[in-house]
């Protein structure tokens, strides 16, 4: 009988790059940025790393395949390395790798990595790209903005919302994260932007403006892992341990059968449900402290909030409105700016979310630290498409919590 | 049992190109171009050509129709996509048609349509004429104002006809009044006047003549000629000098549609059936390096009328003054399409091959266990009550309605057309499918719940090799198409 993953690993240490578009960095050099950090943090040497785990998704646009590439710009001698690929859940399947072995007593001490280099495109967005000679047969030339775009529609339609009024909350959302990521120095974004500016901007994909998506950014992230036991011995104090890793994807239910309709994230509810129960939580809305959750488009992070059942199904307007997401809000969610303003270097966004939590609980987010002593925190992450994805979900928080 | 057509459909592209912008834009080289610069044109989307145009056409002609007793298509154009790969068979596919079908393709020539309705009417066989053109034309040419996009289907065979050839005749003559050689990409045309003169007037009245001495009938008693000249007033000349009368001559529908190459005789002739009445003679002639003539009587059965009629689509059009787009789609102007349009859009032959019935006859499955109807047909069955293997049949989706689920108007992703609208939809009896859509107007954008209907088009061309790939994509459907 499966156990769960609950307080059997700790996070020895953390470090992520300022996240953006870094012009005159290559992947190596964000990798080496991000890995410095979490090195010194965990206060280890290089060589007392086991194995790692190496995330990253659009890898033909930066480093290439195989988990080579990591081995070769932090110089891991000849150390198993292990690359992930699973759309954007990609870092936190680096985390998932590493934790894991960690608790398997495979290894003791585990290095999860992200990385993205997503500004040698030449444009703005995610790299348009084949996606597999069949799919390219039949699947619409769809945009990420076009398909998260059509969760509006269908959830307009079930809950008979006036198109303003999701609007309205769409924006407030992406006014609430730029709000956090301007106190947040390694943000992409860390302008404030108004309403006004975000309901009038140019429409990306109906009924998506301009600031209803993410950066595409560059940047990497890094967490090592290890037993609380080592963690202790290694003189680590107030612990942060894994409380939940969950995964759910798509059967091709929601593409193929008629049982899903188009306004939530089935994949979402499934990952959460399970997670909540392997965290031991059971009313979300009071124990989880912080959510830093996929918002690539402000409509996602609205559904997904219902989908982890913190808003009840069609309130989350109200709720987003009433200010109960905000940075002084009853459950902040996205207070280091979220991939809307911190940006989304694919590979390496779900380190950062658990990067964030990390910082959070141990009072280190310089001025963006919420009070209100955290001690959970989950994170989240979609890739592919509403209606064919990979959710992934990671709860945190303090030892015994 | 009389020989003669079965049914007829057309299909003519919603949108309309606006000549008065064409002139207007032109007028600083050639002012004479203002003498054209009246009423409309169809225009094909960028994702249609003349296979997928006879599709549609074919499917107006064959509502209702028993497709399995098609011995035959004859698809005739002189635009066809393909030079060496045969375009009646992806018709043949598109059309869920058995492959003991004949296909084949007629071309070269102005009077490819009303030659393969002859052979079609001889070679015995229940067989189906579809012809189709989207004749490229240079800007500012007169060419570009005259001609139109378009398609007309026969169904040609014995038995219950709703019109019966009462007889044909042809001329073959070398006669260039235009040509379009090996690699050229426009027509190159002479003067009107001599091709009006030493052409018109005196190759098709010979033919018209013999085929009344041959068949006996007087000339007086014809009720439509459809003569798809589109030069003003050169369909009434002939029509006298042949013995026809004057309030027979058809509207050769210069003023909203225009030439629609091979296609237009058919074209003709099928909006001539659509009005005709029980005795009904309708004659047919087209021009091009000789002449065709064809004479058909209307039975009691004429008032058998498709689901959707010619007059109907003919008045359905869009008009579109937007002639910067027009020029841009048909590769006329060379347009800054930005770095997301370079994606290589390379098929997999194999891959089309193993993928065909999915692609081209939009072939899904249909579970024998739990009834779940699928798109595309799986070895496993999606409904996750079920996950039973191995367990579906064929299912064709194609002339499925379905309903809008969600939908968006994309302006990031890359379109010839943008935005580019997609979404799911679900159909009725099961199934559904994330698809493009087409033909969709933006004075009236799609919404949650609207009928859906399934339409074949081009889904992305290859330019460095020079492939098209076809599937199928969704468009709101009217009342009459539920």
């Amino acid at each position: 009988m499966a156990t769960g993953i609950r307080d059997k690993v700790a996070i020895l240490g953390m470090g992520c790059s300022r996240f953006g578009e870094r012009w005159d960095d290559s992947a190596d050099d964000l990798m080496v940025e991000a890995f410095v950090e979490a090195l010194a943090d965990a206060g280890i040497d290089k060589s007392q790393i086991d194995a790692a785990w190496f995330g990253t998704g659009i890898e033909e646009q930066h480093v290439g395949k195989s988990s080579v590439p990591l081995a070769m710009a932090l110089r891991l001698q000849n150390i198993p390395v292990t690359r992930v690929e699973n759309y954007c859940a990609s870092g936190t399947e680096a985390f998932r790798g590493a934790v894991y072995a960690v608790a398997s007593g495979a290894c003791d001490i585990a290095l999860a990595q992200g990385v993205e280099k997503l500004k040698d495109t030449g444009y703005g967005g995610l790299p348009q790209r084949s996606r597999g000679t069949t799919n390219d047969l039949y699947w619409p030339n769809a945009s990420a903005p076009g398909s998260f775009a059509q969760l509006a529609s269908a959830y307009r339609a079930k809950h008979d919302i006036n198109p303003d009024d999701l609007k309205r909350a769409m924006a407030h959302i992406s006014v609430k994260s730029h709000d956090n990521g301007s106190r947040n120095p390694k943000a992409h974004l860390q302008k404030k932007i108004t309403m006004d500016q975000v309901i009038n901007a140019p429409i990306i994909a109906e009924p998506l403006g301009l600031f209803d998506c993410c950066g595409v950014s560059d940047g990497s992230a890094a967490a090592i892992v290890t037993t609380p036991e080592i963690a202790k011995a290694l003189g680590k104090k107030d612990l942060i341990t894994v409380k939940a890793l969950q995964l759910a994807v798509s059967s091709g239910s929601e593409a193929g059968h008629n049982s899903w309709d188009g306004s939530y994230f089935q994949t979402t509810r499934a990952a959460a449900a399970r997670a909540y129960k392997e965290a031991d939580i059971d009313k979300p809305r009071d124990q989880v402290s912080l959510f830093e959750v996929h918002d690539c488009f402000s409509v996602t992070e609205l559904v997904t909030m219902e989908d982890l059942f913190i808003s009840p199904e069609g309130g989350a307007i109200k709720d987003i409105m009433d200010g109960f997401y905000d940075a002084d809000g009853k459950v902040p969610c996205q207070i280091d700016g979220g991939l809307k303003c911190f940006g989304h270097p694919i590979g390496a966004s779900g380190l950062r979310m658990i990067y964030e939590m990390y910082l959070q609980m141990q009072g280190r987010a310089g001025e963006r630290q919420r009070q209100e002593d955290p001690s959970i925190g989950m994170t989240h992450n979609l890739g592919g498409f509403p209606h064919q994805n990979v959710c992934s979900i990671t709860i945190v928080g303090r030892e015994g919590a | 049992m009389d020989t003669g057509l079965l049914a007829y459909g057309a299909y003519l592209p919603v949108r309309r190109l606006d000549r008065a912008a064409v002139a207007q834009t032109h007028a600083w080289f050639n002012p004479g171009l203002k003498g054209l610069g009246r009423g409309t044109r169809t225009i094909a989307n960028w994702d249609e050509d003349a296979v997928t145009m006879s599709v549609a056409a074919a499917r107006n002609c064959l509502e209702g129709q028993e497709r399995d007793a098609l011995g035959a298509v004859w698809l005739a154009s002189t635009s066809l996509p393909f030079r060496d790969r045969q375009n009646a068979g992806i018709v043949g596919d598109a059309l869920s048609l058995k492959s003991d079908a004949m296909t084949l393709d007629v071309a070269s020539s102005q009077r490819a349509g009303t030659t393969a309705l002859m052979a079609a009417l001889k070679g015995g066989a229940q067989a189906l004429v579809v012809a189709a053109d989207r004749r490229a034309a240079k800007a500012g040419s007169p060419q570009e104002m005259t001609y139109g996009d378009g398609a007309a289907a026969l169904l040609v065979g014995k038995g219950d006809v709703v019109a019966r050839l009462v007889g044909s005749h042809t001329e073959a003559v070398d006669f260039v009044d235009h040509y379009r050689g090996e690699d050229g990409e426009f027509d190159y045309a002479w003067e009107e006047r001599w091709v009006r003169d030493e052409g018109h007037m005196k190759i098709t009245p010979r033919a018209i003549k013999a085929l009344l001495e041959s068949t006996g009938v007087d000339g007086a008693s014809i009720s439509q000629f459809c003569y798809p000249a589109a030069a003003r007033g050169v369909a009434a000349k002939v029509a006298k000098a042949a013995g026809l009368p004057d309030g027979a001559v058809a509207d050769n529908l210069q003023g909203n549609i225009g030439e629609t190459g091979a296609a237009h005789p058919l074209l003709m002739l099928a909006l001539a059936l659509e009005s005709a009445k029980p005795g009904d003679r309708i004659l047919v002639a087209s021009f091009g390096q000789g002449c065709d003539a064809l004479l058909f009587e209307a039975t009691d059965a004429i008032t058998n009328r498709p689901a959707i009629g010619i007059a109907s689509q003919i008045e359905k059009g869009r008009t579109d003054a937007n002639y910067a787009r027009f020029m841009t789609l048909n590769g006329m102007m060379t347009v800054e399409h930005g770095i997301r349009a370079e994606l290589d859009k390379a098929t997999a032959l194999s891959n089309h091959w193993r993928s065909k019935d999915m692609t081209q006859r939009m072939m899904g499955g249909h579970c024998e266990a739990c009834g779940t109807n699928q798109f595309p047909k799986s070895r496993i069955c999606v409904n996750p009550e079920c996950g039973a293997v191995d367990t579906q049949r064929d299912e064709g989706f194609s002339d499925k309605i379905g309903k809008l689920n969600s939908f968006t108007a994309d302006r990031l992703t890359y379109s010839p057309d943008p935005p580019a609208y997609y979404g799911m939809v679900q159909f009725d009896s099961g199934g559904r499918l994330m698809c493009d859509f087409t033909d969709i107007d933006a004075e009236h954008p799609p919404e949650v719940g609207m009928a859906m209907r399934m339409v074949f088009r081009v889904k992305d061309y290859d330019t460095k090799r020079g492939f098209r790939r076809y599937f199928w994509k969704a468009m709101p459907a009217t009342q009459e198409e539920i």
